[in-house]
């Protein structure tokens, strides 16, 4: 279970450009939702997901994970048992390794990066029936450069590799909205079937509202810091794109957008 | 043919600065000036322990080695720990590492002529046939750059290895594999300086001597032998880049002895490096790499 509790985040404090981002901002995520965050620029969706993650630090509140305390833990640590794709596909691989190299590196993450051999021979094969129901054709690339990969080729590798340790959360980042539509939609599904399979609890942030009511069992819609829409359970499933549209376009047009 | 051995030996031994260099340009992506100071630390550390306290030669090998080692470590801890840029924490650490060498060394000037080095010892002399007395240093030079290369390649190789080429590449999925960054650069930087000062050891002992001024321009050497070798041989795969660094020095020095050759005055010689580097780096288009302070 992940909790922020009274979270308060101001950008630039003591300066003209202050922009209060979070007061008093409190979220419960169960264990196995599967939550989809949807809102506007500035709405403050990534920025929580990089407080959760520690890239960026809170002004005061706590960040609690099965109740253990990890407001101050460094993010690397938490990041051991955090998975995260990002939007950019360069992000979540090593372009100027190989694919073996990549799956090689993501497998021995919570274990020591020692003298032992970066590549294990051995696994060869596991990592290509791990690839193989992509269906894109990366499992007889094994050798090629990530970096001459095409973007949605990288992203699902990304997705692969932020899931092949166990973790106890899987954080997307926007994560199908630099990759075309077709691509985008492969790639969710093959979100669904790795969150699905793996039980792993996840947070997804995206702009693309039908995605957000198609998947995941829990919805919510952020505005100028605050979730101003949360529905779960069967609330979520009686919940269509147009309405989430409608409301969308109303908080929109306050904002004067 | 003594200018051929010259430029065998010389590129050889430059050739280790490079792997060093490779290191932080290539792979860290760091541009790191410490290389000015690291490399005749190296020099220094080795006259002293020739001179001052009579060690056996073999033994300033790995000593040069841990020196630089750490210096590597200091410019990483000012980067990482203190936040200082990359080009800065170089900076910081040649200007002082200045200082430093004249105390290691004790003067700008220091002569182990007369004194055994890892060329000219007993045992080195005892099992060189007679024929091969002129190829000397330049066997024992090749050797070690060869156990250099292939330690470095096996490095690359390995899983610390792989985290030092991702924290190069893209350092945002080191942080997700749950390892910190900065103690990888840290350890990348001890390796580059550690390799840099090791080549320092062995010029000194080539040249019999320790002078303040080597370290000028050393780590422009590196970089221009780095783009030499990784353009002309852009095609190989990583495992031969570390032979196409050292081959790229060779073919640097090459480049310095026919200009010498051709007439130039010694004095010209750090502007000819310069000349050099530039044209090498307008025909390789590795322009953009070369962050602008």
């Amino acid at each position: 279970m992940l909790e922020l509790i009274n979270i308060n985040k101001n950008y630039n404090p003591g300066s003209v450009n202050e922009l209060c981002l979070f007061k008093d901002f409190n979220l419960t995520v169960k264990d196995g939702e599967f939550v989809s965050v949807v809102g506007s620029n500035g709405s403050g969706k990534t920025s929580m997901l990089n407080i959760i993650c520690g890239s960026i630090a809170v002004d005061s509140g706590k960040i609690l994970i099965n109740g253990e305390d990890i407001t101050k833990q460094k993010d690397y640590i938490r990041q051991r048992r955090i998975g995260r794709v990002y939007q950019d596909p360069s992000k979540g691989t090593c372009p100027s390794m190989t694919i073996l190299e990549n799956m090689s590196i993501a497998e021995n993450k919570g274990k020591p990066y020692n003298l032992g051999r970066g590549v294990n021979k051995a696994k060869l094969e596991t990592y290509r029936e791990m690839l193989r129901p992509l269906n894109l054709g990366l499992e007889d690339k094994m050798g090629v450069q990530v970096g001459s990969l095409s973007g949605g080729q990288r992203q699902a590798l990304a997705l692969l590799m932020a899931t092949m340790t166990p973790i106890d959360f899987l954080i997307l980042d926007e994560h199908t909205a630099a990759l075309d539509p077709k691509t985008a939609e492969i790639i969710m599904e093959l979100t669904d079937q790795v969150v699905k399979e793996k039980k792993v609890t996840t947070i997804m942030v995206t702009h693309n509202l039908r995605y957000a009511v198609e998947y995941g069992n829990r919805l919510i819609m952020m505005h100028e810091g605050k979730a101003i829409l949360d529905k779960a359970g069967e609330e979520k499933k009686s919940i269509n794109t147009e309405e989430i549209m409608g409301i969308f376009n109303k908080i929109s047009v306050e904002c004067g957008n | 043919m003594a200018l051929l051995l010259s430029v065998l030996e010389q590129g050889m031994i430059y050739g280790i600065l490079a792997l060093g260099v490779y290191i932080t340009y290539k792979i860290l992506d760091f541009p790191d000036l410490t290389v000015d100071g690291s490399f005749p630390f190296g020099a220094a550390i080795t006259v002293r322990l020739i001179n001052g306290f009579g060690v056996p030669a073999i033994l300033t090998l790995p000593i040069a080695f841990l020196g630089g080692a750490l210096v590597g470590i200091c410019t990483g801890l000012i980067h990482v720990k203190l936040k200082v840029r990359d080009l800065l924490s170089g900076i910081i650490m040649m200007t002082g590492l200045y200082t430093i060498n004249l105390w290691v060394a004790g003067s700008g000037y220091v002569a182990i002529f007369d004194k055994e080095n890892i060329f000219n010892n007993s045992f080195v002399n005892s099992i060189t046939p007679g024929f091969l007395v002129n190829f000397k240093n330049v066997i024992i030079i090749f050797l070690i750059t060869m156990v250099a290369k292939y330690l470095l390649d096996w490095y690359m190789s390995t899983k610390s290895g792989f985290l030092l080429r991702a924290v190069g590449d893209n350092d945002t999925i080191v942080t997700s594999l749950g390892v910190d960054k900065g103690l990888v650069k840290i350890v990348g930087l001890s390796i580059a300086n550690g390799l840099v000062s090791l080549s320092g050891c062995i010029y000194a002992q080539q040249q019999r001597s320790f002078e303040i001024s080597i370290g000028t321009g050393a780590v422009v050497i590196g970089l221009a032998s780095v783009i030499i070798g990784t353009s002309l041989f852009k095609k190989v795969t990583f495992f031969r880049v570390t032979s196409s660094v050292v081959v790229g020095s060779i073919l640097y020095k090459a480049c310095v002895a026919v200009a010498m050759f051709a007439g130039i005055s010694p004095n010209a010689i750090k502007l000819i490096t310069a000349v050099l580097f530039l044209i090498i780096l307008v025909i390789s288009m590795d322009r953009k790499k070369v962050k602008a302070c």
